[in-house]
């Protein structure tokens, strides 16, 4: 694979005006200090939640992960109330320049989270800040609940820690009562969102589900809700076959009575990731960042800094890398230093 | 165990040796560390993350995407080998490659083998391409420093004290070709055409009864595994299995790998892996192969 290529012409003139350009590398590439919902990043690119597990990253890879820390602010994975051990195997299924992925959000709860992951997770958004003569690197904590009463629980016991920066609230959820996704319907986000904006000061981030009719609709209820800021897309509703047995033809069944050949991924379907989803990512964060006026993570297929400084031109002020991660877990410096 | 370094790194490819039916890949390398059983040390049955620099993706159906996970099967003091067989678009690729190709290595990745204690006898259990790890757990067990780059026949000697037994298990004869990488191996086949007719679990039981004090190490496909995992249970041996699962990432990014652990939940291959110890598994997972979405 050849390395990305920087973009010379990039102009930041076209960048969107809560961008302040507060400084420029020395060496290599253009390291843009960025204002985000009053964080100072040093650069745009962070990590779609779910996508790094920086605990297991740093067992596995030592103070390296400290002194190359790939992004400028970290995303935990999601965060319930209860614990959750995730979906049964099998969870991948590799397609044409993607993976499908059903992993059902394994996570420790909340109270697990607090007790156990936060101290570790801010104790290495420290160290990364401290190897590069900075404060720590911008933690900001993933939630997912299925009323807005569950997440206004999770957003209330984050706004107790000073270690957790921004929240991100995760709106991929069916509503408990509903059975709606939460996300997918502005009338029930904008509800939900200005429920929870009361119970924190800091920085809101919501992740807008891309299985919507209308993501720009659901970016400004998000907004009208009190959203500090909007990230986008996440993973588009997929699902795969298990392999065919050599001579199976099509329509026959795998050989139990009455049943159709079987679904592949463990949990039955699962979320599109990878370059496949590129060009759904840039038609939806530039719908969107035409219409809010928050500030929008832009994600979805993200390998090089040509892919980043495209969204970017269309509207993003962060780009996260979230499956390019799993191919090379230093993506995220070599997109940020291409930019 | 080896930290891997951040990133993964551009290698080059020294040569690929046809086995029977599989192929083994050498790779120059001279910054993985070499193996033992000291922290720092490349333990036998860690991997790594391959990736062809050209053509990864435009097989079938348009695929690789993903890098494909490989334990290192032997380290010489300048390459390291992987064992291959094409099973999907991306080992195929990887089949092709030739001397001079150049891959993107993510290594070394995952916790290995633990060595037998109290001079315990190492029973070494493989099955298919899953002998892979078992040989360079032989060259660290005995002490050799692994097979120079044109020899693929371990080295013979053996320190005292450690006691190996190496049982493979093959489908055919161009597979048990494979039994090569191993020294002095005893050799099963489903069809009977090399060594045992039958299963490596059979030879396992005889050697078990032998000595049931001994520590079996085993890789190999699931339903193997599972095999070795419920006759170790049943004779009550401690047993260490090395497990394969379609994996997108290798360090505990995606939770993809996952098998179950015994008394619920799951662990992932990558980091709580790829050997575990056979205690902690109530039986391997069918898909406990990577069959599927992720050869």
């Amino acid at each position: 694979m050849p390395m990305p290529e920087g973009r010379a012409g990039l102009d930041e003139r076209a960048w969107p005006r809560w961008i302040s350009v507060l400084g420029r590398s020395r060496a290599k590439g253009r390291a843009m200090s960025i204002e985000f919902c009053g964080l100072t990043l040093v650069h745009p690119i962070i990590n779609g939640s779910g996508t790094f597990d920086a605990i297991a990253a740093r067992r596995v890879f030592g103070d390296a992960l400290l002194a190359d820390f790939p992004f400028s602010a970290y995303v935990s994975k999601t965060i319930t109330l209860e614990p959750r051990v995730g979906n049964p195997p099998p969870r991948l299924w590799e397609t044409a320049a993607g993976l499908i992925n059903s992993i059902g959000l394994p996570n420790k709860g909340l109270r697990g989270y607090l007790a156990e992951d936060l101290p570790q997770l801010a104790e290495i958004v420290a160290g990364a800040g401290a190897a590069a003569g900075r404060g720590p690197v911008p933690l900001i904590t993933n939630v997912m609940g299925a009323s807005a009463e569950e997440l206004s629980t999770l957003v209330g016991a984050c706004e107790e820690r000073p270690e957790i920066a921004a929240i991100e609230l995760n709106v991929s959820c069916p509503n408990v009562k509903t059975g709606l996704d939460i996300g997918a319907d502005p009338v029930q986000l904008e509800q939900v969102v200005s429920t929870v904006r009361n119970r924190t000061g800091k920085p809101l981030i919501v992740k807008l589900t891309p299985n919507t009719a209308d993501v720009a609709a659901c970016a400004q209820a998000a907004e009208q809700g009190g959203a500090d800021a909007v990230s986008l897309i996440n993973t588009l509703r997929a699902t795969a076959l298990a392999p065919r047995r050599s001579g199976q033809r099509a329509g026959e069944s795998d050989g139990r009575a009455g049943e159709s050949r079987g679904l592949w991924l463990g949990g039955g379907s699962g979320g599109q990731s990878g370059p496949a989803i590129r060009a759904v990512a840039l038609a939806q964060v530039s719908a969107v960042a035409a219409l809010v006026g928050v500030p929008v993570i832009g994600m979805g297929g993200v390998q090089s800094a040509v892919h980043a400084c495209d969204l970017i031109d269309v509207g993003a002020t962060l780009v996260a890398v979230g499956t390019e991660s799993f191919r090379d877990p230093a993506a995220g410096s070599r997109i940020a230093l291409g930019l | 165990m080896s930290e891997a370094p951040f990133g993964r790194r551009l290698l080059t490819v020294t040569g690929v040796d046809e086995l029977g039916a599989y192929r083994v890949l050498r790779v120059a390398d001279r910054d993985m560390p070499q193996s033992g059983w000291q922290a720092g040390d490349l333990h036998p049955g860690q991997f790594a993350m391959l990736t062809a620099v050209e053509r990864w993706g435009g097989g079938e159906g348009e695929r690789p995407y993903l890098p494909r996970a490989f334990s290192v099967a032997r380290r010489t003091d300048s390459e390291a080998h992987f064992l291959l067989e094409d099973v999907g678009p991306g080992t195929q690729r990887l089949c092709e490659l030739r001397a001079g190709d150049q891959l993107w290595v993510l290594a070394p990745l995952g916790r290995g083998f633990t060595p037998p204690s109290d001079g315990r006898r190492a029973l070494l259990v493989g099955g298919g391409v899953g002998i892979a790890p078992l040989a360079i757990h032989q060259d660290t067990l005995v002490g050799g420093t692994g097979a120079g780059p044109q020899d693929l026949q371990a080295p013979a000697g053996r320190v005292p004290g450690v006691e190996v037994t190496v049982l493979l298990g093959f489908r055919d004869s161009s597979r048990a070709t494979g039994a090569a990488l191993l020294d002095r191996a005893q050799v099963a086949t489903d069809d009977g055409s090399v060594g045992h007719h039958g299963l490596v679990t059979e030879l396992l039981a005889a050697e078990i009864e032998r000595d049931p004090h001994a520590i079996v190490y085993a890789c190999g496909p699931a339903g193997m595994l599972e095999g070795v995992r419920a006759l170790c249970e049943r004779t009550g041996t401690s047993a260490q299995l090395a497990l394969e699962a379609g994996m997108a990432c290798g360090y505990g990014a995606c939770f993809g790998c996952v098998v179950p652990k015994r008394g619920g939940g799951y662990l992932r291959v990558c980091v709580d892996g790829p050997v575990i110890d056979a205690a902690e598994l109530e039986h391997v997972d069918a898909h406990a192969g990577g069959a599927g979405g992720t050869r």
